[in-house]
C-alpha cells in the first residue's frame, strides 16, 4: 500500500496538517458555546419570514447583483477566451481569478462607495478570468476535423460558428448555469462588507441575536438555489438579464474625485508620496513584509493545510449517504438534503455563524471549510460511486466501504480535492475578514487605518500565493495522472 | 480544371515511411479507384493529395467531421460557407433561407433522407451520418471528389445508387474503396497500393477482381 504514490501522497498531507495543529490556534473562546449553538438551531426550526420587511429586498438584490454579474463574466470570459492562448491573457486571468470577491469589493469600496457598480464588477472580474480559463478549455476540446473539412475562404467568424461552437454549446451552458449558482453564493455574501445583499441583512440579524431572522434567510437562500432549474429556464434568461440591472437598488452616488485620488495618491506607496526614495521604500516593504505578510501567509498556509485534510475526511464520510450502495431511500433522501445544505451555504457565511457561536480561533474556520468543501466533493464522489457496478456477491457495510468503494472512487476523489486546494487557500485568505489572523485580516485591517497602499500589497502577496498553490496543485495532479472537470 | 499532377508525395509516422515516394497523376475526368489491404495507406495518399489540391477539392473522410450537435441541414450547407458572407452564414445558422433549404433537401432527397433535414447528425445511424457527409461534398460543387471508403457503411442498393450519383456529379475522382465490384463498376482507373506504394495501375475495363485479389 506504501509503494503506492496516491497513497504516499495522502499520508504526507495528513502529516503535515497534523504538525500543522501543533502550531494553529484551536480553541472554543466563548462562554456558553453550546447554548448560543441551541439557540441558533432554534432559531433555524422556527423561522420568521415576516419580521423583516427588508429580507424580500435583500433576497431580490441578491439574485440581481448574481445575474448581472455573472452574464458580465460570461461575456468577457467568452472574449477572452478566443485570446487565452496568448500567454499574457493567461497570467492577466490567473490574476484576477487568485483575488476573491470580497478583496475585489473592498478596492471597489474605497473608490466607487456603495454604488451598484462595485458588487457587479466584483463578481464579473473574478468570473471572467475563470469563465475565460474554462471555456478555453471546452473550446480546445472540440473535435478539429470538421473545421479543416471547411472550404478555403470561408471567414474566421463562420468558421468558428459552425465548426467550434455547436459542439461545445452544451457543456458551456451547463458550466454556465453552474457558475450562476456559485454567483448566487457570492452575491450573498458580498453582504458582509455592506452591499444591500443577503449577508448584510444575515449580519445584522446575528449581531441582534435574531435568530429567527437568520433562520428564514438562510432557508430562504437553500429554496432559491435548490429550486433553481425550476426558474432559470434558457427561454426566460434573456428577460432576467436584461431586467437584472433594474434591480440593483440605487446605491449611493460615485465621486469621480474619489476614484482619482485612489489611483494617484491613496495606492501610492507611501514613502513614495513622501519623496523618501528607495531606501524609504526598502524600509516600508521590509516592515511589511516581516509584520504583517510573514504571519498572514504562515497562519493562512497552516489554516488551509489542516482545511484541506479536515475537506478529504468529511468527503469520504459524507459521501456514502447519497450512494445507492449503502441505506434506503430515506436515508438517501436526507443524505441529499444534507449535502445541498452544505454546499449551498458559503463558507464565509458558516464560518460567520460559527464564530458567533465559538468566539475567534481557526476552528470554525476550519470547520466552516471542511463543511461546505467535504459537502460538494461528498455530493460529487457519492453519485459517482452510485454508478459503480458491484458483483451481487460484493460484501456489505463496512467491508463494501473500504474494500469496493473507496479504492475505485479514490483517484477521483483526491483529483477533486486537489482541484479544490486553491480555492480552499482562497476561501481561508478572506476569511481574515472575521477576524482570524489570515492574509485577509491584514488587508482588512490595513484598509480600515486608511493604508490603502499596504492593503494593495497584501492582496498582490494573497493572489501570488493562491496563483503558487494552483500551479502546485495542478502539477501534484498531473504527476499522478488525476483528472477533474472545474467545480467553485 | 479538377486534374492533378503530384510528384514525390511522401508522409512517415513516428519516424517511420507510411507512403511514398511516388507520384500521382490524374486527368481531368479521369475516376480513380484506390484499392488495397487496410493500413496499405489508402487513407493517408487522400490526406496528401487533399492537402495538395485543397481549395479545388470535396473530401470525405473516413471519420466524416461532422458538427454533431448541429442538424443534417447545417452540416451539409457548411460545404459552401465561403460563398456566402459572414452575415448571410449567421442568419442562417439561425433560421435557413428559403433557397438554401430547398436545394438542400433536393440534395438531400436524391440520397432518401429528405426527411431528416431538420435532425442533430449526433442522432443518426452510421450510414445516415455517411450519406450527410457526401451531401456535403455534393453540395459544395467542386468538380474533383477525394474520399476515403464513402460507402463502408451502407448496404448494397444504396451504396451503387451513390456510388452513381458521385460518379455521375463529379468530373474527376480519387476514391478509397475496399469493396473490388463497386471499384471495378464505377471507376475507370484502378490504382492498388501496397506498402506505400503504387503497386497497380491500370484502365478497369482491363482488369478483372482476379487481378485486384493479389493486393489483398
Amino acid at each position: 500500500m506504501l509503494s503506492s504514490p496516491i497513497v504516499r501522497t495522502s499520508l504526507i498531507f495528513t502529516a503535515i496538517a497534523l504538525v500543522g495543529l501543533f502550531f494553529a490556534d484551536i480553541a472554543i473562546t466563548s462562554a456558553n458555546p453550546w447554548k448560543d449553538l441551541g439557540r441558533f438551531f432554534f432559531g433555524i426550526i422556527t423561522p420568521d419570514f415576516f419580521s423583516t420587511e427588508g429580507l424580500a429586498t435583500a433576497l431580490l438584490r441578491t439574485v440581481a447583483f448574481a445575474f448581472v454579474g455573472v452574464a458580465l463574466g460570461s461575456a468577457c470570459g467568452f472574449l477572452l477566451a478566443l485570446v487565452y492562448r496568448a500567454y499574457p491573457v493567461r497570467i492577466f486571468c490567473a490574476f484576477i481569478r487568485a483575488i476573491h470577491e470580497l478583496f475585489w469589493a473592498l478596492i471597489f469600496l474605497q473608490f466607487f462607495g456603495f454604488h451598484p457598480l462595485t458588487g457587479v464588477l466584483a463578481i464579473a472580474i473574478p468570473y471572467s478570468g475563470i469563465f475565460a480559463k474554462v471555456y478555453s478549455e471546452i473550446l480546445e476540446e472540440a473535435d478539429p476535423e470538421p473545421g479543416r473539412l471547411l472550404p478555403p475562404g470561408t471567414s474566421v467568424i463562420s468558421t468558428f460558428l459552425y465548426a467550434r461552437i455547436p459542439d461545445c454549446w452544451v457543456q458551456m451552458r451547463t458550466y454556465t448555469a453552474y457558475r450562476l449558482e456559485c454567483g448566487l453564493r457570492s452575491s450573498a455574501i458580498l453582504g458582509f462588507v455592506g452591499l444591500p445583499t443577503l449577508g448584510f441583512y444575515l449580519e445584522s440579524a446575528f449581531s441582534q441575536g435574531h435568530y429567527s431572522d437568520a433562520g428564514a434567510m438562510l432557508i430562504l437562500f437553500y429554496v432559491l438555489i435548490a429550486t433553481l432549474p425550476l426558474w432559470v429556464k434558457p427561454k426566460l434568461l434573456p428577460v432576467y438579464i436584461l431586467g437584472a440591472p433594474f434591480f440593483l437598488g440605487e446605491g449611493l452616488p460615485i465621486v469621480w474625485g474619489n476614484v482619482t485620488r485612489f489611483f494617484t495618491q491613496d495606492i501610492v506607496p507611501s514613502p513614495l508620496k513622501n519623496e523618501e526614495g528607495w531606501a524609504g521604500m526598502g524600509t516600508w516593504l521590509g516592515d511589511l513584509f516581516i509584520n504583517q505578510a510573514m504571519p498572514g501567509i504562515w497562519n493562512t498556509v497552516i489554516l488551509t493545510q489542516i482545511a484541506l485534510v479536515a475537506t478529504g475526511i468529511i468527503a469520504l464520510l459524507a459521501f456514502p449517504l447519497i450512494s445507492t450502495h449503502f441505506g434506503g431511500p430515506v436515508r438517501r433522501t436526507s443524505g441529499h438534503v444534507f449535502l445541498v445544505i452544505l454546499r449551498s451555504t458559503p463558507e464565509y457565511i458558516l464560518a460567520y455563524i460559527l464564530l458567533q457561536l465559538w468566539g475567534p480561533s481557526m476552528l470554525p474556520a476550519v470547520v466552516a471549510l471542511a463543511l461546505h468543501n467535504g459537502g460538494i466533493i461528498g455530493h460529487l464522489i457519492g453519485r459517482q460511486s452510485s454508478s459503480i457496478q458491484l458483483r451481487p456477491d460484493a460484501p456489505k457495510g463496512v467491508n463494501r466501504y473500504t474494500y469496493e468503494l473507496v479504492p475505485r472512487v479514490y483517484r477521483s476523489f483526491l483529483a477533486f480535492l486537489f482541484y479544490r486546494w486553491e480555492i480552499i487557500m482562497r476561501e481561508t485568505a478572506i476569511l481574515g475578514i472575521l477576524g482570524i489572523y489570515t492574509l485577509g485580516f491584514y488587508v482588512d485591517s490595513a484598509i480600515q487605518n486608511i493604508q490603502f497602499d499596504k492593503a494593495m500589497v497584501l492582496i498582490l502577496i494573497t493572489a501570488s500565493l493562491n496563483i503558487g498553490v494552483d500551479i502546485l496543485g495542478r502539477f501534484i495532479r498531473k504527476k499522478l495522472a488525476l483528472q477533474t472537470m472545474p467545480t467553485c | 480544371m479538377s486534374g492533378f499532377d503530384l510528384t514525390d508525395l511522401t508522409a512517415s509516422f513516428g519516424g517511420e515511411r507510411v507512403i511514398g515516394p511516388l507520384s500521382l497523376s490524374v486527368k481531368e475526368g479521369e475516376k480513380v479507384a484506390l484499392v488495397g489491404r487496410s493500413g496499405a495507406g489508402k487513407s493517408t495518399l487522400i490526406r496528401l493529395v487533399y492537402q495538395q489540391v485543397e481549395s479545388m477539392a470535396s473530401l470525405v473522410p473516413q471519420d466524416l467531421g461532422l458538427v454533431n450537435s448541429l442538424p443534417v441541414f447545417h452540416n451539409v450547407y457548411m460545404g459552401r460557407l465561403d460563398a456566402n458572407a459572414t452575415w448571410y452564414n449567421v442568419v442562417t445558422l439561425m433560421r435557413p433561407f428559403a433557397k438554401d433549404s430547398q436545394e438542400v433537401k433536393e440534395l438531400l432527397s436524391e440520397l432518401e433522407m429528405s426527411e431528416k433535414a431538420w435532425i442533430a447528425a449526433a442522432s443518426l445511424s452510421g450510414g445516415q451520418r455517411q450519406r450527410v457527409a457526401i451531401a456535403r461534398a455534393l453540395y459544395r460543387k467542386s468538380g474533383l471528389l477525394l474520399a476515403d471508403e464513402p460507402v463502408s457503411a451502407l448496404d448494397g442498393p444504396m451504396a451503387h445508387q451513390i456510388m452513381r450519383l458521385l460518379k455521375e456529379r463529379f468530373q474527376t475522382s480519387v476514391i478509397a474503396l475496399h469493396d473490388v465490384e463497386l471499384a471495378l463498376a464505377y471507376c475507370t482507373r484502378i490504382v492498388g497500393i501496397q506498402g506505400g506504394q503504387i503497386a497497380l495501375d491500370e484502365p478497369s475495363e482491363k482488369l478483372t477482381p482476379a487481378d485486384i485479389m493479389p493486393l489483398y
